[in-house]
């Protein structure tokens, strides 16, 4: 057997099987797929016995036994083969739910998925087939192997031991140091393979992503040959690669002749008669049948474990935001939110997102925040929201500080529409009602007919699933649906961070309207880039570079020099 | 095989070779088992001295040779297949361009063209040379027994194709309940990829942790139902593995009988034993290797869907304006449609732009301004109507000859996987790179780079603020001097005020004595612009005071 280090990746393999409930079936599924081999070897050895004992022409009843046998192991390997995959299957099915559920539960917390792009994410959930792949394409057929290895040794030096012994050699050295050897390869080749592919796919990112820059510069027939290039040097490692495992493939066919030259040898150098001779030879023969797969076992146990590892990386990750062990009890009714000298930096190395940010959002009163891109909008409501810890400053809830609140408890309080909502692929119904899980369909319907999102619906239905058959959402449609959303969850403090984003002038200007006049005397903070109605709140404040550099009403704002004039004259211009 | 694939193999020498000989190494090696049992069966029973355990190592010596030979030939083929493939794939790419690029899924075209094709491995490395063997294998195995042992040979020949009678008849009655389940499955094994995409709203509104419960359901339920389509799936498997079992016990029980009785000789007995396994072995792995590979056929698939359709229109004009001077534009009553969108993205566009004037365009977003560029670009061509370049229809000029002319900065400019220098260089004079970059604004950052103008840039590269990257994509406009009409797509958009004031200027410097047309949002550029233009819902041009 592969030994599995002892590293990080070695304690989360046991921890992805050793799930409660599933040992014992782990056991009989290891004790199945041992029992079909057995008779797949047992089959070969009583029809080799049978007939070459025939040949001696005994009695008929001498042969009686063996003749059931071979009928009996026929059977038996097929039913245990098809037993064993079954149960085999539970096992790593609930082994991959058991590494899915921590998965999950480590990447609730805030932070951990920072700056992961959605490919990565979907990589790491395929990851978690790791834990399927090591039962039952590794651990499965390496129990089956190792019994039927030692039954077979055992048997051989019962029979003979200079056979035992050779059967040991033969057995042992394919059975661990090929697949050993193939582990290796593959590590070493994955290592050296790694760089050219992600080469290949940046050459052809580059191809498709930046094909209107290469074809105005007449630049793209270069880019294909860099491609190819990259395509060529790829292809040179991958031969090597295939190269290296089909020498190890091969070393176990020749184990597996030599092995069978030389117990026949050493059978016919002790002469211990046909009968027995041709049983160790065919026995020795069939057993490498189970033993050689374990191969393509090995072939696949470094990419195994490297996802295991880099799960387990993800569990360690510490979260964003630290959860108080006793948390506060939380505030109810109408709360004011209170922003004091608020600091917030990403990482140490970098300057401040926020950088002494005051603010106070009264009971009622609405607040909305402009300012460029990257002047530290998102990361405001970040902090509001606690998926960021301050660096210095506070930010209080209805007097309390929301460092000594549950993180759960703020964000019941203080939401709304967040950046990039995402829709599930469940119903329209569902994807409401997790903003509000006792609302009845006249709310809901409330909430859809103020996002203006009615109509639609209605053509949709709303327990077909969303997401397919044509049934995709629009960026408008989607910034509608976060919308309704955030009025159905209509918390204390509502947030909406930018909510016209992605919609087309007119349906961003009704939206807005709207949303104006359905969040009147709403604890409300806004954060847009439209200016167009900002007149109706209550104070503005522009955020630039972290800080506020001007705060008041539209009116004062238009009047004076500054960034917020600037942007309301290039609206006017625009529009 | 795959029809187009196997056209594809044939069409290259190298390719057809590796995978012929991979074949062959194959079906030889299958061959050899023939020579092993003889040889067994001789050493066993008797008949042959010592020797034939010699023989017996040297075929095994043999068959692991074949078996490298195999393994490093099928992953030459391999390789080549993909390479070759690849290749049609990139080509494809490029000739697309950039409008009919927008009709593929640009991040599925990237993954297809690199990692998906990987997919074909176990199609050509382990389906192919199973199919070939379970071809030949059975059939020598098959005349062979029949000149050793006629009862069991017919024995072996009527069960024989018990196998793929079986495999299709179970694979047939399960096709239809084992395709739905899949479906379903698919859509369970989602859920989980998609509660943790949508974890952030989940949290927003305080619902993560009651989602792992419904995770633990969904999981419970896609087990269950796993289980019960396994239960089905694996049946066949069941049948095919006794079928080929019992089939033996049927040949070895009455083979020792008839030893009993004298009527056959051991060393045949033993033959016999030997080689009846093998008959069925290549069928049932070739139905094993089956299943691995309809990934591969579904890639390959894919590839050729990409492949197919129409390539890029031969570009009928060769024609060429004179160089140099800066040219008249004229759009007349153009309109543009693209594939699959009921509007049209320009309709009935007029616009006359003069020698050397600077035109500002603006208007909300989606109403057809980058659309205007792209057709002076050559991107797309008007369904109807023409432009007019000094008098000359677009369509009538040499295509590259015209770009050449061109200086585009576009909306999102792409950064290429290669150094700050060669970025700026891209299609233009390398000596330019330094004087071109401090035109364009960009020569104080780039010096501040960790390798200056060396430094890598792309995905794995340095990391640049949008301003920077629109700088850098200035100075590959300010690269090509000979350019005389500069195409300009919000260069402004998505920069604070200090990288805007720079963008500007250097917009100034570089439409100087040049044709202009700029797409701005912002003040300070419009203001640059001799003249304004608001394009609206595709079509209404209005000059604006």
């Amino acid at each position: 057997m592969i030994t599995v280090p002892d590293t990080g990746a070695g304690r989360a393999v046991a921890r992805a099987w050793l799930i409660p409930g599933s040992r014992g079936r782990l056991a009989l599924a290891v004790a199945a797929g041992a029992v079909a081999e057995l008779a797949a070897v047992a089959l070969i050895a009583c029809a080799a016995w049978l007939i070459t004992r025939a040949a001696q022409q005994p009695p008929l009843a001498a042969l009686s036994v063996a003749i059931v046998a071979v009928r009996a192991f026929a059977t038996t390997r097929g039913v245990f083969r098809y037993g064993e995959r079954l149960t085999g299957h539970d096992v790593a099915l609930r082994a991959q739910a058991a590494t899915r559920q921590r998965l999950y539960e480590a990447l609730i917390p805030a932070g951990v998925l920072r700056r992961r792009g959605a490919d990565l994410l979907s990589r790491m959930v395929d990851d978690t087939d790791a834990a399927q792949d090591l039962l039952v394409r590794c651990l499965l057929p390496f129990a089956a192997a190792l019994v039927t290895g030692l039954t077979v040794v055992a048997l051989g030096f019962v029979l003979l031991p200079a056979a035992g012994l050779a059967m040991l050699a033969g057995l042992g050295a394919a059975g661990v140091l090929v697949p050993a050897a193939t582990a290796a390869v593959a590590r070493r080749w994955s290592a050296a393979i790694a760089p050219a592919r992600a080469e290949l796919a940046e050459r052809v990112a580059d191809l498709v992503h930046g094909a209107a820059d290469l074809a105005a510069y007449g630049a793209g027939d270069g880019a294909v040959r860099a491609a190819a290039e990259a395509d060529r040097r790829l292809a040179a490692l991958e031969r090597r690669r295939t190269r290296a495992h089909a020498l190890t493939a091969a070393v176990g066919v020749l184990l597996q002749g030599v092995t069978v030259v030389m117990v026949v040898l050493a059978a016919q150098a002790a002469g211990i008669g046909e009968v027995t001779t041709a049983v160790l030879a065919l026995t020795a023969l069939v057993s490498f049948e189970t033993v050689l797969p374990l191969a393509a076992a090995g072939e696949r146990l470094p990419g195994i474990l490297g996802a295991l590892s880099r799960l387990r990386e993800v569990g360690d990750t510490p979260p964003a935001v630290r959860a108080p062990e006793r948390p506060a009890p939380a505030p109810s009714g109408p709360m004011t939110v209170e922003v004091d000298d608020l600091v917030v930096r990403h990482a140490p190395d970098r300057p401040a997102a926020l950088d002494g940010v005051s603010l106070t959002l009264a009971p009622g009163r609405r607040v909305a925040v402009v300012g460029p891109s990257g002047a530290g909008k998102s990361t405001l409501i970040s902090a509001l929201m606690r998926f960021v810890d301050p660096e210095s400053g506070t930010i209080t809830l209805g007097g309390t500080d929301i460092r000594e609140l549950s993180p759960d408890d703020v964000r019941e309080r203080v939401t709304g529409l967040t950046q990039d909502p995402y829709v599930f692929s469940a119903s329209l119904r569902d994807n409401l009602r997790l903003a509000g899980p006792g609302a009845d369909d006249a709310a809901l319907g409330e909430a859809l007919r103020r996002a203006r999102l009615d109509r639609w619906a209605e053509r949709v239905g709303w327990d077909t699933p969303l997401g397919e058959d044509g049934r995709t959402l629009s960026g408008g449609q989607l910034q509608r649906l976060a919308l309704a959303r955030a009025l159905l969850c209509a918390p204390p403090v509502l947030v909406l961070d930018e909510p016209a984003e992605a919609l087309d002038e007119e349906t961003a200007d009704a939206l807005m309207a709207d949303l104006l006049d359905a969040t009147h005397g709403h604890t409300t903070l806004l954060v847009t880039h439209r200016l167009r109605g900002l007149d109706q709140v209550d104070e503005i404040l522009v955020l630039e570079n972290g800080r506020i550099t001007q705060r008041g009403p539209h009116a004062v704002l238009a009047a004076e020099p500054g960034y917020y004039r600037d942007l309301w004259r290039s609206e006017a211009l625009t529009r | 095989m795959h029809r187009d694939l196997l056209n594809l193999a044939r069409g290259d020498r190298a390719v057809r070779l590796h995978l012929a000989l991979c074949l062959a190494a194959a079906v030889m090696g299958g061959l050899l088992v023939l020579v092993t049992a003889e040889l067994l069966a001789g050493a066993l029973s008797g008949r042959f001295e010592i020797w034939a355990l010699g023989a017996l190592a040297a075929a095994a010596a043999v068959r692991a040779l074949l078996h490298f030979a195999q393994g490093m030939w099928a992953g030459a083929g391999a390789t080549g297949v993909k390479s070759a493939l690849r290749g049609r794939l990139l080509t494809r790419i490029g000739d697309l361009g950039p409008a009919r690029l927008t009709t593929h899924r640009s991040g599925e075209l990237v993954t297809l063209s690199g990692r998906g094709l990987d997919a074909l491995d176990p199609y050509l490395t382990g389906y192919l040379p199973a199919v070939a063997v379970a071809g030949v294998v059975p059939i020598a195995v098959l005349v062979r027994l029949f000149t050793a042992d006629l009862a069991s040979a017919v024995i072996v020949l009527l069960t024989l194709p018990l196998i793929p009678i079986f495999g299709a008849l179970v694979g047939w009655h399960t096709k239809v309940v084992t395709e739905r389940q899949w479906k379903a499955l698919a859509q369970l094994g989602g859920h989980f990829l998609d509660v943790v995409r949508g974890l952030p709203t989940l949290r927003a509104f305080g619902r993560a942790r009651f989602q792992a419960g419904v995770i633990a359901d969904v999981a419970q339920a896609h087990r269950s139902a796993t289980m019960r389509t396994l239960r089905v799936a694996f049946l066949s498997a069941l049948v095919l593995e006794l079928v080929a079992s019992l089939s033996l016990a049927l040949v070895a029980v009455p083979v020792g009988l008839r030893l009993l009785s004298g009527t056959l000789d051991l060393d045949t007995a033993l033959l016999v034993l030997l080689l009846a396994p093998e008959a069925y072995l290549p069928l049932r792995a070739m139905g094993t290797r089956f299943h691995a590979s309809m990934e591969g056929v579904a890639a390959a698939d894919a590839a050729f869907a990409v492949l197919e359709g129409e390539t890029r229109d031969a570009r009928r004009g060769r024609r060429r304006i004179e160089p140099g001077a800066a040219p008249e534009i004229r759009f007349e009553r153009v309109t543009v449609r693209y594939p699959g969108r009921d509007d049209a993205a320009l309709e009935d566009v007029s616009l006359v732009v003069a020698p050397g004037e600077k035109v500002a365009l603006v208007g909300e977003s989606g109403a057809g301004k980058s659309t205007l560029l792209h057709v002076l670009l050559g991107f797309v061509a008007p369904d109807e109507g023409r432009v007019l370049v000094d008098g000359v229809d677009l369509a009538d000029l040499d295509l590259a000859a015209w770009r050449e002319r061109l200086a585009f900065v576009p909306q999102r400019p792409h950064l290429f996987a290669a150094s700050v220098a060669d970025n700026i260089a891209l299609g233009g004079d390398p000596a330019l790179v330094r004087r071109a970059a401090e035109r364009a604004q960009a020569g104080g950052f780039v010096s501040e780079l960790p390798q200056g103008y060396d430094t890598v840039l792309g995905e794995r590269g340095a990391d640049l603020s949008a301003g920077q990257r629109q700088r850098v994509a200035l100075a590959r406009a300010f690269c090509r001097p000979s350019a005389s009409v500069l195409l300009l797509d919000e260069p402004t958009a998505r920069l604070d005020g200090r990288s805007e004031a720079a963008v500007v200027e250097a917009t100034r410097a570089l439409s100087e004595g040049r044709t202009a047309i700029v797409v701005a949002h912002r003040p300070a550029m419009i203001e640059l612009a001799d003249r304004v233009v608001r394009v609206s819902g595709a079509r209404v041009l209005e000059e604006v005071a």
